[in-house]
């Protein structure tokens, strides 16, 4: 097998040094009613040609993003991503090296983790920023646990412009520790609501800008809200290019910044893996999750990089840890650096322009059909729009068409009341002609 | 004689034999490199756009004004900085990496094509279900092998890494206590000395307090101790097997039987599944949940810290709870439950956005269907092999932990045999990189002193493994020898020699910042 | 000077007790990175958890050696944490402690009775 270098030589040598008669010998602890006899009932090894069949198979039933017009957001978005980013992740080096552990022969990981938490504190206007975290979603969990923990209060106020799903995931995870959560209602642009939520209780209020039905907001008064109550603000961003034109989080009272960097050096991936953003105040770093990479000397006064803070973690506080993380994104960490490094200040304010003018001219094209109404007033790259007919079933009727028109936010949240409403994204990677056409069809399937 | 190339050059080398240190510090083919904050880079970018035709004053005060701070680099410079990087890394690619616990096989290239078809990666997570049937089926492909690998009937996908894993069969079998009425008295978690620090972490994270369980002087599991803490206060017990000392758990049906006999749950900490997959089934010895890490047993990359991926295998009694979203395969194809309804009712609820790590999901079943049934029982089987090859060579020059009988998939030794040389576990590490090696893992488990754990894994031939113990036995009968300086001051010959951890953590400097009245921001 | 079995000392004047982790702790710890001193006007219970103290590789719980209410803590260890490894039974002092039961000492180890005990581990 082509992944096995042992041959029965060599088992049979070492089998010799060992002392052993055979394997199951080395085997003998394990109780004999529950040893197998031989392979389970599954496929028989294969060959690389045969694998690639049965997987492009499965991937040829797939209608992929760049194929046809794509308006999908909701959290995840499409961007080109540069070759060399895709390069650079697959180096030897980089693919199949470790935690950076034993920093003398790491540095390779840790300076670059170094560059990333500094570009992610610069991008979200924050003073500091972990090595990433698994995503958005679980960044906005940990952030409400942090809030706790440093306020030690036990409530989190959410605004109704957060991402369904980010919300059950943290109240998945929260509710287990007993911290308390109260939602509000879905709104498209409600985010100062949080504000008449505020009690002794809160540990911190939670808003999403741009939010989920792609309104943006000045966050200032929130924050001082927040403040003036003794609370924390943890500002929520799923799509990072959005950092690149709108004021940051930071400039704006951010407390905790947890956002998804999917959006720079990742694809689509249908979900994952994706790359956790976490940023927060200088005060605040000895009760951040995850891993931190900090600047040191080695024996010769050489400048190189460790991680710190290490007894935060799992692995040394146990169950005093700050979170039970383990891992953090990694190659996905890797090729966000990259990408910003490759787009620079320059390119990402480019890009986020860019994305704004699609946004915009796709926002204009669908508020000339009759019926179509436009929800979103003040959008970076999205927004949210109501149809006459339910949205579900349009994009359904579209995806006929070959077009991936959106997504209905009743697939996110079919409880709110809102089936008439669609997400609609637009990016660099957005043609004119895709503009045109989406809206041609989608004129023609609300007229039928 | 014809015309001939007259311009002479010697081709063989002269005698000069000493070395003097050079004139900029360069070392050969290692070069040094700065942080891309250094350079001068601010106004730059190696990514050519259209001029946008907006400057997004429809926006007014909410357009970001002041410098971000991110300089660019062109793609040639970008190349050569992560490059440069990249060589000061270790890696698998580069030799045995034995780093105890964390199973580092080589990465196959093929999961990193398959992973890259646009029909998985240039896919939405919210497209209509109807366009994505080749992804739900991959999903449900791989929880069959999963399910069918570990005699289990229900796996959980979604969990981002092992610990998250964790988090997720500590919820369920919560969500079990509490359907049956039960959580309110059973608030504790049995953990084995051994345990690796996840385990009490999340058990902690999940409302549970934590109850040490004693080991014998075997390594195992004290099933005595057990037995005296088991109770009905008792939610689950977190077990590790084969173990974070390398052995099988003997009693482990003994175990598994006295914790349903006192209606706890059987968490098994799946780290170590590389020694037994296809060899012996979890289900058969009696566990309700156990997290799968991808990136070990299943080879997707390590990736210099992650992503990772953590499927959860459940019971039939803790299926129920399984977190959304679940992949369901009817007769009219596949679709996915998303929230607590229908079957999933009883879901505890979601552990993150969207599906999980479909990108890890492609690698490990390229990886799977690669190996099939065969294949991976002759993974276990190597893997076992290799360390119990190891442990025999170097048995007599280190003291292992545990010499009585085989180990599984890793080897470990005390710190005992270097008793009077002055010579402790990390400075025998920090030697072992001079050699060419990374460390194996050091100071885990924590039950043994100045732990040395030691794990090949199945790819690596005999002729690594051979160069590897040569190597240690040199290195050990150095420190035996006195050689302490050998030791103390290692590495001499990495990219750097030991880093002030002190400092970083008295002093932290977690970013670069701009130096006073320079004009690059933050 | 008096000394837990969990290697923490106190030290009574009056009724004012001044506590920190012995000698032999801040050896075993290695550098000390971070202290997390307990806030003035807490009140803490002998044996429980009142303080942390950290090294780079591990974080121990300090225990109060008697009961009573924190009347000072010392902040300056949060600039100067090293002073626990250069001075542990002096300046690296944790807390004072304004005790509720003085009689609470009797039990602890003197200095011999300390030395002895750690003759034993």
């Amino acid at each position: 097998m082509r992944y096995l270098p042992l041959t029965p030589d060599d088992r049979t040598a070492m089998l010799a040094a060992i002392g052993a008669k055979s394997i199951d010998d080395l085997f003998v602890d394990v109780p004999e009613a529950a040893r197998l006899d031989g392979p389970v009932d599954l496929p028989r090894v294969a060959g690389e040609l045969e694998v690639e069949r049965a997987l492009s198979a499965m991937a040829a039933k797939n209608a992929t993003a760049g194929a046809v017009p794509f308006f999908c957001g909701a959290g995840a978005y499409k961007h080109h991503v540069p070759a060399t980013v895709d390069h650079i992740i697959q180096r030897s080096e980089f693919l199949t090296s470790y935690t950076p552990y034993q920093p003398e022969i790491a540095q390779g990981t840790l300076q670059y983790l170094y560059e990333f938490q500094t570009q992610v504190a610069n991008l979200t206007g924050m003073p500091v920023a972990n090595a990433s975290l698994y995503d958005g979603s679980t960044a906005m969990a940990e952030g409400v646990l942090m809030a706790t923990r440093v306020t030690r209060r036990n409530k989190a106020v959410i605004s109704g412009g957060v991402h369904p799903h980010y919300v059950k995931a943290t109240e998945t995870v929260v509710h287990a520790v007993g911290v308390e959560t109260e939602v509000l209602a879905a709104a498209i642009d409600a985010e100062a609501a949080v504000i008449d939520q505020i009690g002794p209780d809160t540990a911190c209020v939670v808003v999403q800008t741009p939010n989920v039905f792609g309104t943006a907001t000045d966050v200032t008064k929130i924050a001082e809200a927040a403040h003036a109550a003794g609370a924390l603000l943890i500002v929520v961003v799923t799509e990072a290019v959005s950092m690149g034109l709108l004021k940051s989080p930071g400039e704006m009272g951010a407390d905790i910044v947890a956002a998804e960097g999917q959006s720079i050096g990742n694809a689509l991936n249908f979900g994952g893996p994706y790359v956790g953003l976490f940023a927060t105040r200088e005060k605040l770093i000895r009760q951040m999750p995850g891993r931190l990479t900090g600047e040191t000397v080695d024996a010769d006064g050489e400048r190189g990089f460790v991680l710190t803070l290490s007894t935060r973690e799992q692995h040394i506080r146990r169950d005093k840890a700050t979170s039970n993380i383990c891992t953090n994104s990694g190659l996905c960490t890797l090729a966000f650096t990259i990408h910003m490094s490759l787009l620079g200040e320059t390119g990402l304010r480019k890009l986020a322009l860019l994305n704004h003018e699609k946004a915009v001219a796709t926002r204009d094209a669908l508020a000339a059909i009759p019926g179509v109404e436009i929800l979103t007033d003040r959008f970076f790259n999205e927004f949210a729009v109501r149809l006459p007919k339910n949205a579900a079933e349009v994009v359904d009727t579209l995806a006929g068409h070959h077009i991936l028109a959106g997504v209905p936010y009743s697939r996110l949240a079919p409880e709110a009341g809102m089936d008439d409403v669609l997400l609609v994204a637009a990016t660099e990677t957005t043609l004119d002609h895709d503009i045109k056409f989406l809206a041609t069809v989608l004129a023609k399937v609300l007229a039928a | 004689m014809s015309t001939m190339n007259t311009v002479g050059r010697p081709t063989a080398p002269n005698q000069v034999q000493t070395k003097p240190a050079t004139l900029t510090g360069g070392r050969g083919l290692l070069q040094n490199e700065p942080l891309i904050f250094e350079g001068e880079g601010w106004g730059k970018t190696g990514v050519d756009l259209p001029e946008p035709r907006t400057d997004a004053s429809d926006l007014g005060d909410l357009v970001r004004k002041d410098p971000i701070g991110l300089p660019g680099l062109s793609e040639p410079e970008a190349m050569r900085h992560y490059v440069r990087l990249s060589q000061k890394n270790h890696a698998i690619d580069l030799a045995i990496y034995p780093l105890g616990s964390c199973t580092m096989k080589h990465n196959p290239r093929l999961n990193e094509k398959m992973a890259r078809l646009p029909g998985f990666s240039d896919i939405h997570p919210l497209q209509p279900i109807s366009t994505v049937q080749g992804a739900l089926e991959l999903m449900d492909t791989l929880s069959h092998w999963l399910k069918t690998l570990t005699g289990m009937p229900a796996v959980a996908l979604s969990p981002k890494a092992g610990a998250h894993g964790e988090l997720c069969g500590l919820m369920a079998i919560r969500a079990a206590h509490e359907a049956s009425g039960q959580h309110e008295k059973r608030r504790k978690v049995l953990v084995p000395t051994s345990a690796h620090g996840t385990n009490p972490a999340t058990a902690a994270f999940v409302g549970y307090t934590v109850v040490e369980v004693a080991q014998t002087e075997d390594g195992r599991v004290d099933v005595a101790d057990l037995a005296s803490k088991l109770g009905d206060d008792v939610a689950a017990i977190m077990v590790t097997n084969p173990n974070t000392c390398g052995l099988f758990e003997r009693d482990i049906l003994e175990i598994s039987r006295l914790t349903h006999e006192a209606g706890a749950y059987f968490y098994c900490d799946g780290a170590n599944f590389n020694a037994i997959v296809g060899r012996v089934r979890p289900g058969d010895l009696g566990v309700d949940a156990m997290h799968i890490n991808l990136h070990k047993t299943f080879s997707t990359p390590h990736g210099g810290g992650g992503p990772g991926a953590g499927p959860v295998v459940l019971s039939e009694a803790l299926a129920p709870f399984a977190p959304a979203p679940w992949v369901v395969h009817d007769d009219n194809g596949y679709r996915l439950i998303e929230r607590e309804e229908d079957e999933a009712e009883q879901a505890f609820g979601r552990l993150c956005a969207f599906q999980g790590q479909m990108g890890m999901y492609v690698r490990a079943l390229s990886y799977m269907m690669s190996h099939g049934a065969d294949g991976l029982r002759q993974v276990a089987e190597d893997a076992v092999l290799n360390a119990n090859y190891i442990k025999a060579r170097l048995g007599d020059l280190m003291s292992a932990a545990f010499p009585d009988g085989p180990c599984m998939h890793e080897a470990l030794f005390d710190d005992e045999w270097l008793k009077g040389t002055d010579i402790t576990t990390l400075d025998f590490a920090k030697a072992m990189i001079d050699e060419g090696f990374h460390p194996m893992t050091m100071y885990f488990p924590l039950v043994v002193h100045g732990a040395m754990l030691i794990e090949p894994t199945e790819t690596e031939s005999k002729a690594e493994l051979d160069r590897f113990i040569e190597a240690m036995r040199l290195l050990a009968q150095a420190a035996r020898a006195g050689d302490v300086d050998r030791f103390k001051g290692a590495p001499f010959h990495a990219p750097l020699r030991r880093l002030d951890e002190t400092r970083a953590a008295r002093s932290p400097v977690l970013r670069w910042t701009a130096p006073e009245g320079s004009n690059q921001a933050a | 000077m008096k000394f837990t079995k969990d290697h923490e000392w106190v030290s009574l004047d009056g009724d004012i007790a001044t506590v920190g982790i012995s000698k032999h702790a801040a050896d075993a710890l290695g550098d000390v990175v971070f202290v997390e001193v307990p806030e003035v006007g807490k009140t803490v219970a002998k044996g429980a958890s009142f303080a942390v103290v950290e090294s780079v590789k591990a974080a121990s719980d300090v225990y109060a050696p008697v009961s009573g209410e924190v009347v000072e803590a010392n902040d300056a260890l949060s600039t100067a944490p090293e002073t626990v490894n250069s001075a542990p039974e002096a300046d690296g002092w944790f807390a004072k402690i304004k005790v509720s039961d003085a009689s609470e000492l009797d039990a602890l180890m003197d200095q011999a009775a300390y030395d002895a005990f750690l003759a034993t581990l």
